[in-house]
């Protein structure tokens, strides 16, 4: 197996509200090897943000703050790094794009002053050769007349567009890894396509680790190597993207996989998840899926399961796995 | 962007007549008194006022009068005064430059002290200091400018003795300050609140989010991505507002007997010098005019989704 970029241990990430405290990822850990791609999928809520902007160290604080473990990048633990080491490592090793494309570029500065900014920063480069930088990036990402392009504005650009011009901002410092934050979710399906085949071109190209979070399963069917699914702060599956889709080992990954229409074979009734997501603030004893979970039985609700490895690279967090296949 | 400004330019003539008229009707319809009896005083006899009205046109029907006095608008010529027989125009062209320099130095304090106050507010919200800076900015609007303008003097003219209590001093600074100062507290009361608010918004911003991501110092971030947006709405009140102090400011040149169009303004209403009012008026509108199409050109420059056609 290829060397991890990035090894999370433990991370946990807690909002300290007026109502009590919100664990919004609590004792998640992962890893992501050069050029492999994990996709992270759950419901809205279930911390899959939070463990992004944990990485990048970018959580709101107050009220936010990362209460423990480890995210040891090249081998070192970036929540030991002070700020001013941790600003030389976003956006040069560690990159993010962002959900919102259409918001997520500031409006009053060219698109060429935004990608070029990254790239002075970090390369110690002048304004002409970052901007040639800048030009050279909009031609990776598949920009079209890019010289003109790059000294327009985000609002001249439609919504793919920007999502673009946000991969080849994130991209301009040849990052060991990116974090992809819902990449593709604002997008129409034609544009997704597009900027998904784009991200794994890259990938290949500078060889990125990418951590792509999502609620789509069908972005992960076409992108992620391995898969961690979580669900109300933590992670309950673990395992190449193969094995999810073909033996999941929880419960919530099954209720996942059974709520997507198909195209082909009987018309069923599309079977949703029973209940909605728990208040943060007042998570179940037990099990934290025991109340929609159609298998639930009494040891759900008393004591709640570890993670384990069930085979070779297959995690799941449930007392019956076992026994649900 | 020059057709724009000529549209503008066409659209503010309109304007001009709405006003002439309003100031028209004020002043000879809806104002008692007789102009000449006031000149005269009250022991000149009926013959010797009813041939000075003839003089001045007075005795004319008022539609008549209304049209002479719109059409010499026109022809840049706003009458002659009733009290110093000299033509309008001059007298705003000599008191101008004293209000233009007490308005530019008031808005100057205003700007800088609104605009850092509010970006330190903005940026560490509901803390003490943030606390200490909007309880002064609600005082500094609550306060009103001739009462701020006698405590000034009070303190540092009278008590202190380290400044003079008014005049302009023939230009002397000392004489600028606390008049730019009672004048420019409010303006910076409503920037600092302003620039606040907007901060507050700008920084919540995805692209706020995407400079932090990028590595930027908290410095960059919010001097570079995030002010300039936030200025967008502080622009228009600083826009309003120096049309305002422009157009002469009545109570703060009256407090410092600083030579204003805003004091001659006063004067020529307390003598019934009719032609000055509206002069005064008229110009008063002029300069709004102007400012805003300058503010609103200015938007252009902080935002370049603003394109004008």
């Amino acid at each position: 197996m290829k060397r991890p970029v990035i090894e999370i241990k433990d991370l946990k990430t807690y909002f300290f509200v007026e109502e009590g405290v919100v664990k919004a990822v609590d004792g998640v850990s992962f890893e992501i090897a050069e050029g492999e791609t994990l996709g992270i999928v759950g419901e809205s809520g279930c911390g899959k943000s939070v463990t992004s902007i944990s990485i990048m160290r970018l959580v709101p604080n107050p009220p936010g703050k990362i209460v423990g473990g480890q995210i040891l990048f090249k081998g070192e633990d970036l929540l030991m790094k002070s700020e001013a080491d941790m600003r030389k490592i976003r956006g040069n090793e560690i990159s993010m794009i962002f959900q919102e494309p259409m918001t997520s570029l500031n409006p009053v500065y060219t698109i060429g002053d935004q990608i070029a900014e990254s790239v002075m920063l970090h390369q110690n480069l002048t304004k002409r050769e970052a901007f040639s930088r800048a030009v050279e990036m909009l031609d990776k990402v598949g920009i079209p007349a890019s010289e003109k392009r790059v000294h327009e504005y985000p609002h001249q650009l439609s919504g793919g567009m920007r999502q673009r011009v946000m991969i080849a901002m994130a991209l301009s410092c040849n990052p060991k890894m990116l974090v992809a934050d819902e990449p593709t979710t604002a997008l129409d399906v034609t544009i997704q396509a597009q900027i998904l085949e784009l991200m794994k071109q890259l990938r290949d190209e500078f060889n990125t680790a990418i951590m792509l979070i999502t609620h789509d399963l069908g972005v992960i069917a076409e992108v992620a190597d391995r898969v961690a699914v979580m669900y109300a702060g933590k992670i309950v599956e673990y395992t190449d993207v193969m094995t999810l889709f073909q033996k999941p080992g929880h419960p919530y990954t099954i209720g996942l996989l059974k709520s997507i229409p198909k195209l082909t074979g009987n018309h069923k009734r599309l079977e949703p998840i029973q209940g909605v997501v728990p208040s943060p603030l007042n998570l179940p004893q037990g099990c934290k899926f025991n109340n929609r979970c159609p298998y639930a039985r009494e040891k759900c609700f008393e004591k709640e399961p570890e993670l384990v490895e069930v085979e070779k690279g297959h995690s799941v967090r449930c007392w019956f796995h076992d026994q649900l296949q | 962007m020059l057709t724009y400004i000529i549209r503008r330019s066409i659209m503010a003539v309109p304007i001009l007549i709405g006003v002439a008229t309003i100031t028209f009707l004020l002043t000879f319809v809806f104002v008692p008194g007789d102009p000449v009896r006031m000149i005269m005083g009250q022991h000149a006899d009926e013959a010797t006022i009813d041939s000075i009205r003839d003089e001045m046109g007075l005795n004319r029907p008022l539609s008549v009068q209304y049209f002479d006095f719109v059409l010499k608008i026109f022809k840049g010529d706003l009458g002659r005064s009733y009290k110093t027989r000299r033509p309008v125009i001059e007298s705003i062209a000599e008191r101008f430059p004293a209000t233009l320099r007490l308005g530019l130095s008031a808005m100057a304090v205003a700007i800088v002290v609104g605009i850092t106050a509010g970006i330190v507010s903005a940026v560490k919200p509901y803390s003490v200091v943030d606390g200490i800076f909007m309880s002064l900015a609600l005082l500094g609007i609550s306060i009103p400018v001739f009462y701020l303008g006698l405590l000034l003097i009070v303190v540092f003219a009278v008590n202190l003795n380290i400044l003079p209590v008014g005049g302009f001093g023939g230009g002397d600074i000392r004489y600028l300050i606390l008049p730019a100062i009672a004048l420019g507290t409010a303006q910076a009361a409503r920037i600092a609140r302003m620039t606040r608010s907007s901060m507050m918004e700008v920084i919540r911003m995805d692209y706020i989010r995407t400079a932090r991501s990028k590595g930027l110092s908290e410095k960059t971030v919010i001097f570079k991505h995030a002010l300039r947006n936030a200025l967008i709405p502080v622009i228009t009140v600083i826009g309003t507002q120096l049309g305002y102090l422009l157009g002469g400011t009545v109570l703060t040149e009256t407090t410092f007997s600083w030579p204003g169009v805003g004091r001659m303004a006063v004067d020529a209403v307390q003598s019934r010098d009719f032609p000055m009012i509206q002069g005064t008026v008229l110009f008063m509108a002029i300069i709004f005019i102007v400012i805003n199409l300058v503010v609103d050109l200015s938007y252009g420059w902080f935002d370049p989704r603003i394109r004008y056609e």
